[in-house]
């Protein structure tokens, strides 16, 4: 028999469509459908300038948009060599791995949702909301932030914000408690997950996967700390990797990383540097507002980067930085204009979603549900 | 830090571990090299892809194992149009090659790297699909993001940002 799963609304969320071949209740073959909220977000960024594509950006994965923001704006200042202030870089740290709880909080809550833990949800989203207050306090916007520019960050964070951060910091940890008191020796949790849509680490080298759903399978690899990118080489972290390769391991890695991730983010608040927030570039940063009204160079720089964009020699990069959902690559060809000629985003998620026949084939049609919340996907970054 | 020129002379990269690997293989698959902004790229001939991406994985000095993006490029209305792009990464050596075949616009036909890497397979029907090169070997050449029945493909030069009304 051939099932469609999924909403395919462009409306509903996740819109994914699964065409399934089964036999009674176990899966012959399935098929992912995808392409339903395709924007051609690529070709568009090929009619703006480069700052223009920032907020682009945003809308590619809505949950975590800074990670995207930092992608690009990291592939423009390879093209340009530039050189970032510290205070800059750390943070740009700091709200990345703001982003990942972010993400992972609402991957946790969602995963457990449709597996049937309700109630974790619930707890999820409680916690969500203050990430999503400090992402507020700092941009000006709870979810499509467009906080980091090409060349620094767009504000100086509000006073009080660190103060507000290492609250939370401070809170979190018992929360992922909370979370795991839930979910990790929970009988039902264990026998959805434990040895479901199980996978070998050279499969999922093979297929392409990366991020938790590869370190679940046993292989340990990390951008943050294998080609470090915005001074992560500064910080220490561990990085979770389970050998059994099922959704259970999946699960603990990314919980594993919640912690991890909130001693980063404590990390970078301890050691916060002092000075600017922008690199001295004035042809590619904008001026401060009190410099524009009081020098006319600064005037002139804005006036010209606002109507001009600025030119980025010609070049092409590839730039790539551990999302929460895996391998998150930028490759940005240059021919010497104010405009991109290309822009490339290699998306996690599609490369993930690969897995998703193998994960499942032969298995029952109830472990579709969690072999899809295993692999964490955001469809929007998956269709572009 | 101002920008170090591009060094595109192949004598001067041979060096590199999957440039020399490549060159001892078969030196007439090699076309040249560029080595800009701390990345390498080698042109493959397109004739040898699929053979060169299966020597760059298996090789021990090497092991480009995994394979991270299949893209492309167009650059009309100049000839060779198409430029197609594989992103390889060594997961041991932590290290990336990016390996470039170039296409004429009237046969836009390469073979498929499925074979190697199965997690091609999206990446090069993201490819067909925006930007109609065929790949032939590949085991579901369709159209991944566009509807079905669309016609050209959007993210060639040629067609207008608004598409055509």
């Amino acid at each position: 028999m051939i099932l469609n799963m999924g909403p395919q609304h462009p409306s509903t969320h996740g819109v994914l469509r699964v065409i399934l071949e089964i036999d009674g209740e176990s899966i012959v073959r399935i098929m992912p459908d995808i392409g339903y909220l395709h924007t051609g977000i690529e070709k568009t960024c090929e009619a703006k300038f480069y700052q223009q594509v920032v907020p682009l950006t945003d809308r590619i994965d809505y949950l975590c948009p800074m990670t995207n923001n930092l992608c690009y704006v990291l592939a423009v200042e390879k093209l340009l060599g530039l050189e970032l202030p510290p205070k800059a870089q750390w943070l740009r740290v700091l709200m990345n791995e703001l982003t990942r709880i972010n993400s992972h909080l609402v991957w946790l809550g969602t995963h457990a949702m449709d597996i049937g833990a309700m109630t974790v949800f619930l707890y999820c989203f409680r916690e969500r909301e203050d990430v999503l207050r400090l992402f507020e306090m700092i941009s000006g916007q709870r979810m499509m932030t467009s906080y980091f520019r090409v060349g620094g960050v767009a504000l100086e964070p509000p006073i009080g914000f660190f103060d507000k951060v290492r609250a939370f910091a401070d809170r979190f940890p018992s929360c992922v408690d909370e979370y795991e008191n839930l979910l990790t020796n929970n009988p039902i949790w264990i026998m959805r997950t434990k040895g479901v849509a199980t996978i070998s680490a050279e499969d999922a080298i093979a297929l392409g996967a990366s991020g938790p759903t590869l370190r679940g399978s046993g292989v340990d690899h990390d951008l943050r700390r294998d080609m470090p990118y915005t001074g992560y080489e500064n910080f220490k972290f561990k990085v979770p990797v389970r050998t059994e390769g099922d959704v259970y391991a999946r699960y603990l890695c990314r919980v594993a990383e919640l912690r991890e991730s909130i001693g980063i983010v404590k990390q970078a608040l301890d050691g916060m540097p002092s000075g600017p927030i922008k690199a001295d570039a004035p042809k590619v940063v904008l001026p401060d507002r009190e410099k524009m009204k009081t020098q006319m160079e600064a005037l002139i720089y804005h006036f010209k980067i606002i109507t001009e964009g600025f030119a980025v020699p010609e070049g092409e990069v590839y730039q790539a930085i551990e999302s929460p959902r895996g391998e998150m690559g930028y490759y940005i060809v240059s021919d010497g204009t104010a405009k991109p000629y290309r822009v490339h985003m290699r998306s996690a998620c599609l490369a993930n979603m690969q897995l998703l026949p193998k994960l499942c084939e032969g298995r029952l049609l109830a472990d579709v549900v969690a072999a899809i919340g295993s692999i964490d996907i955001v469809l929007g970054e998956i269709d572009r | 830090m101002p920008l170090a020129p591009a060094i595109t002379d192949l004598e001067q990269l041979k060096e590199h571990p999957a440039v020399s690997r490549l060159l001892r293989w078969n030196a007439g698959a090699v076309a040249g090299a560029k080595f800009d902004r701390d990345e390498m790229s080698i042109y493959v001939q397109k004739e040898f892809i699929r053979e060169a991406c299966a020597l760059l994985r298996d090789d021990p000095g090497c092991s480009f194992n995994y394979l991270s993006d299949v893209t492309c490029v167009d650059w009309y209305p100049q000839e060779p149009r198409f430029e197609v792009i594989y992103h390889l990464l060594s997961i041991s050596k932590k290290e990336r090659v990016r390996l470039k075949v170039r296409l004429n616009a009237d046969s836009p036909v390469l073979e498929s790297v499925t074979a190697v890497w199965p997690s091609a397979n999206y990446a090069e029907r993201e490819v067909f699909d925006l930007f109609g090169i065929r790949f032939t070997g590949h085991p579901y050449l369709r159209r991944l993001l566009m509807p079905e029945n669309w016609e050209g493909h959007p993210l060639r030069k040629d067609y207008p940002v608004e598409g055509y009304r």
